[in-house]
């Protein structure tokens, strides 16, 4: 990472916990999860809480979904650490990583239910404009999304739009194909927290 | 008028901490970060990268002369949330608008 405090700041009891980690798993721990550490009670425990909660608290999107919206909003602010890391979770959550590609590539052509394609087309608007109206708000209730789900969606956006400003500021190391896999297995199993 | 949830309490306590917690930026130049606004070169050069155009941030941008590294992390960091946080409010108002309006009995 770009600060020398993300890459050797850490308590020698953390340093341990990071060199079992690649030991047992045989990959590294992804930076998203290094930065958590670091004086892990300004950032990393309270971020935790709240990305744990958008993204498997209760919610009538399935984790899949919202998976993919963190996969949605990376791709918009380009972030090609958290693309990879959360398409390989939301591509394992659906068991269908061709449906997740096609929906990153062209939203508006994939086969996705207008639901989701609703939401995921009001939040690209939010991370472009900085902004939506009352009118793309009625867009997607009209849709069929009830106004609880656009709040968990607008969660996971605000979740995601954080992280991937981080990743991209401090500079997280991109993970191998095996890596992200990994990755997502944990996060499936584990969740935030 | 919505309610709130717990996924907004959570965003809460974040921006609680960060802002108004113990930190080694002064409490001011955190909210300066966290709001985008008011800042000097070159921190302010800093925050627009981080709100504007995050990939391009570089190391030799986080070398921000008179701040630590451990101020320049709570800094970026701030901005993030704070960024994060605009939206989150803009999408919350216009949800709010929406559903008011069409709530029976609403005189438009």
């Amino acid at each position: 990472m770009h600060l020398d405090i993300l890459n050797h700041g850490y308590r020698p009891g953390t340093k341990l916990m990071f060199a079992l980690v690649r030991l047992f798993s045989g990959q590294p721990l992804p930076d998203a999860a290094k930065l958590t550490f670091y004086r892990s009670d300004f950032y990393g425990n309270p971020a935790k809480e709240f990305t744990h909660e958008a993204l498997r608290g209760p919610s009538d999107w399935s984790v899949g979904d919202r998976e993919l919206m963190a996969a949605y909003v990376s791709k918009l602010n380009q972030s090609a650490f958290c693309v990879g890391a959360h398409t390989a979770t939301a591509s394992l959550a659906y068991q269908d990583g061709e449906r997740v590609a096609a929906i990153l590539d062209d939203l508006e052509s994939a086969a996705i239910d207008e639901p989701l394609r609703a939401t995921l087309r009001m939040l690209g608007k939010l991370i472009r404009n900085g902004r939506v109206d009352a009118d793309d708000l009625r867009e997607v209730l009209a849709a069929g999304v009830s106004p609880q789900q656009v709040k968990d969606a607008l969660a996971v956006c605000a979740a995601f739009n954080t992280t991937s400003r981080l990743a991209d500021a401090f500079g997280f190391e991109l993970l191998t194909p095996k890596g992200y896999e990994a990755g997502a297995k944990y996060l499936l199993k584990r969740g935030y927290r | 008028m919505l309610e709130d949830d717990t996924k907004r309490a959570a965003h809460r306590a974040l921006v609680d901490r960060i802002l108004t917690g113990d930190g080694r930026a002064a409490a001011e130049q955190r909210a300066r970060a966290f709001n985008d606004e008011s800042l000097v070169p070159p921190v302010s050069t800093l925050i627009s990268k981080i709100t504007r155009t995050p990939v391009r941030v570089s190391e030799a941008d986080l070398a921000v002369t008179g701040c630590t590294e451990d101020e320049v992390f709570e800094l970026v960091i701030c901005a993030a949330v704070g960024h994060s946080t605009r939206l989150y409010e803009a999408g919350l108002a216009a949800l709010a608008e929406a559903v008011s309006e069409e709530a029976p009995g609403h005189a438009s």
